[in-house]
């Protein structure tokens, strides 16, 4: 599998256009190696990919925190070296570490964040942003006495003070509780809702596939997956039948090894592997072959492969 | 032009001053009246005039160009460090602001502070030594000047130093020692040749000349001098500023 590009649709639907993107730092690590990709307009992109793989060096340089050594970034129809005022206003960028000013307090830096973007005070706005946040209450307060999920929250306020159009969230919840994540989420699905594209990178692969409506692999550099995540579960995703048998079988019977079976907890389950995607599951013919052998069950549970598996077996084929 | 981003930053740096007034305002008055008290009052009243103008006086220029240099380097240097070392930088880079946008926004608001913090000194050494100011016009272009060229070269250093240390530096080992022998005590005539000549080579001499003539009308160098060095000197800063912000050097990761 390859880079998606879709050049038919560059122009109506692509947000972000990013060409030939490489990046080879002073110390001869080459982070970035030729990235091709285009991120729709007002889709939920997830960029996965190890540590160490380039999706921080790559929204870097998106949001011009580190200078390309080649390549073209469009964002909302601008170069965002050539045309960088009217390609920055329109991102927004909530980092991966907790940087914020420790002394000012969660007004005033929101305020500062809007200015600093060429944005005229909008205080309707800012009230807007902290109440959805959940930080009105603390508006008042110095940011160095909050939590780190509230630290968190500020950094998003800050991102969305200049209402971007585009909003690039690194690790958005990586130490975070499971309320505060699920409470992330819901932000992140607001402002889809009301048009922001966001793209996110994510070490929690759950969150990619709870959110995400593309997901991205990169590895070492490179694109090496773009697809509808929809898509790619169906594709690459597996699922499983699980019968728990009457009685243990110490072997799979040899009428039925054509199948794709196998026993699991002593022979009291037998598993049945099938395409997540295919039309034909082959659960009837199972169960009629079964029915011929005299194999009886009392209970029996499906699952699916989760994109963490697909992710997973996807590095271990290409590293 | 991004003026809301220059005055965000600016209001910013104003209100980070105003958050530390004790440190940044009462520290330095307190240290140059103490200048003052000893050299002025006390020792002054025993030494003779320099240049027809009493050692109380004489020294005034000098100690308010010591403050203004060490306060606008320290202001400066520290408004873009911080930054750096606490890793908010990232908004400032990733944000649609220029190279002098960024320039007007840190080193606007490490000036006005400077200028703000000479004016209280002169206001305070009224207290000690009676002076006069022959030529008020050049005075404020003096102290604007040089506010603002230093403010420049501190914001050079915040970008440059990498740690703590090197940010202490430069104003220690370079700047202190630089302005002591630029001739703040003495007048350049009372060094021995080639102490004099060399002494020249010192670009805070022609500051404090300039200054100093601006309130007395004696100069050891001509004015204009004075006035194309800081000049050059402001330029010069610009160029170097403007590299290091479109590079990204020490600033952005290579």
């Amino acid at each position: 599998m390859s880079a998606v590009m879709q050049p038919e649709k560059r122009a109506e639907d692509a947000i972000v256009s990013i060409r030939g993107l490489t990046k080879t730092y002073a110390n001869g690590f080459s982070a970035l190696k030729g990235i091709d990709l285009e991120i729709r307009r007002g889709e939920i992109f997830a960029l996965l990919g190890p540590n160490g793989a380039g999706k921080t060096t790559l929204i870097s340089i998106v949001c011009g925190i580190v200078n390309a050594s080649a390549g073209v970034v469009i964002a909302d129809g601008f170069d965002n070296v050539r045309e960088f005022r009217r390609a920055r206003a329109r991102i927004g960028l909530v980092p991966q570490e907790l940087h914020t000013d420790a002394f000012e307090t969660v007004w005033a830096t929101c305020n500062f964040s809007r200015g600093l973007f060429g944005f005229k005070a909008n205080p309707e706005h800012i009230e807007h942003v902290l109440k959805d946040l959940s930080l009105w209450d603390k508006r008042n307060d110095r940011i160095m006495t909050l939590s780190g999920g509230m630290k968190r929250r500020v950094l998003i306020a800050k991102a969305l003070a200049h209402e971007p159009s585009i909003l690039f969230l690194d690790e958005p919840t990586a130490g975070v509780d499971v309320e505060l994540r699920h409470d992330m989420w819901n932000v992140v699905r607001r402002l889809r809702e009301r048009g922001t594209t966001i793209i996110l990178t994510t070490h929690y692969i759950e969150e990619a596939e709870e959110m995400a409506d593309r997901v991205g692999v990169i590895l070492k550099g490179k694109i090496i997956l773009v697809e509808d995540k929809d898509v790619l579960m169906k594709k690459l995703g597996k699922r499983e039948l699980a019968l728990h048998l009457n009685a243990p079988l110490s072997a799979v019977p040899m009428a039925l090894t054509d199948l794709n079976l196998e026993l699991q907890d002593n022979g009291s389950v037998l598993v049945y592997r099938f395409d997540a995607g295919g039309e034909a599951t082959g659960i009837s013919r199972l169960l009629n072959r079964l029915g011929a052998e005299s194999i009886q069950f009392h209970d029996l549970k499906t699952s699916e492969t989760s994109l963490e598996e697909i992710f997973v077996n996807l590095v271990k084929e290409r590293a | 032009m991004n003026w809301l981003a220059i005055a965000a930053i600016y209001k910013f740096e104003m209100s980070r001053w105003f958050r530390t007034i004790g440190q940044s305002v009462a520290s330095p008055v307190i240290s140059t009246s103490l200048y003052f008290v000893v050299f002025g009052a006390a020792i002054g009243a025993r030494m003779g005039e320099i240049e027809g103008i009493s050692y109380g006086a004489f020294i005034i220029p000098g100690l308010v160009m010591l403050s203004i240099l060490n306060e606008s380097i320290g202001n400066a240097s520290f408004g873009i460090y911080f930054p750096k070392w606490s890793g908010t930088i990232f908004e400032i880079l990733s944000a649609p602001v220029s190279w002098g946008e960024l320039l007007l926004g840190y080193v606007g608001a490490a000036t006005t502070k400077s200028m703000l913090l000479g004016i209280l000194i002169l206001v305070t050494a009224r207290l000690f030594v009676p002076y006069q100011i022959a030529h008020p016009f050049w005075t404020v272009c003096f102290l604007l000047l040089t506010a603002a060229s230093f403010s420049l070269f501190g914001f050079l250093i915040g970008i440059w130093a990498d740690s703590w240390e090197k940010l202490q530096t430069v104003p220690l080992l370079v700047i202190t020692p630089l302005t002591f022998l630029g001739g703040a005590f003495y007048s350049i005539d009372m060094l021995p040749s080639p102490w004099r000549e060399i002494t020249l080579f010192n670009p805070v001499v022609y500051l404090i000349s300039g200054f100093r003539w601006s309130f007395y009308g004696v100069s050891y160098v001509p004015v204009g001098y004075s006035v194309a060095a800081i000049a050059a000197f402001l330029m010069s800063c610009v160029l170097i500023a403007r590299w290091m912000i479109l590079s990204g050097y020490r600033l952005k990761r290579h």
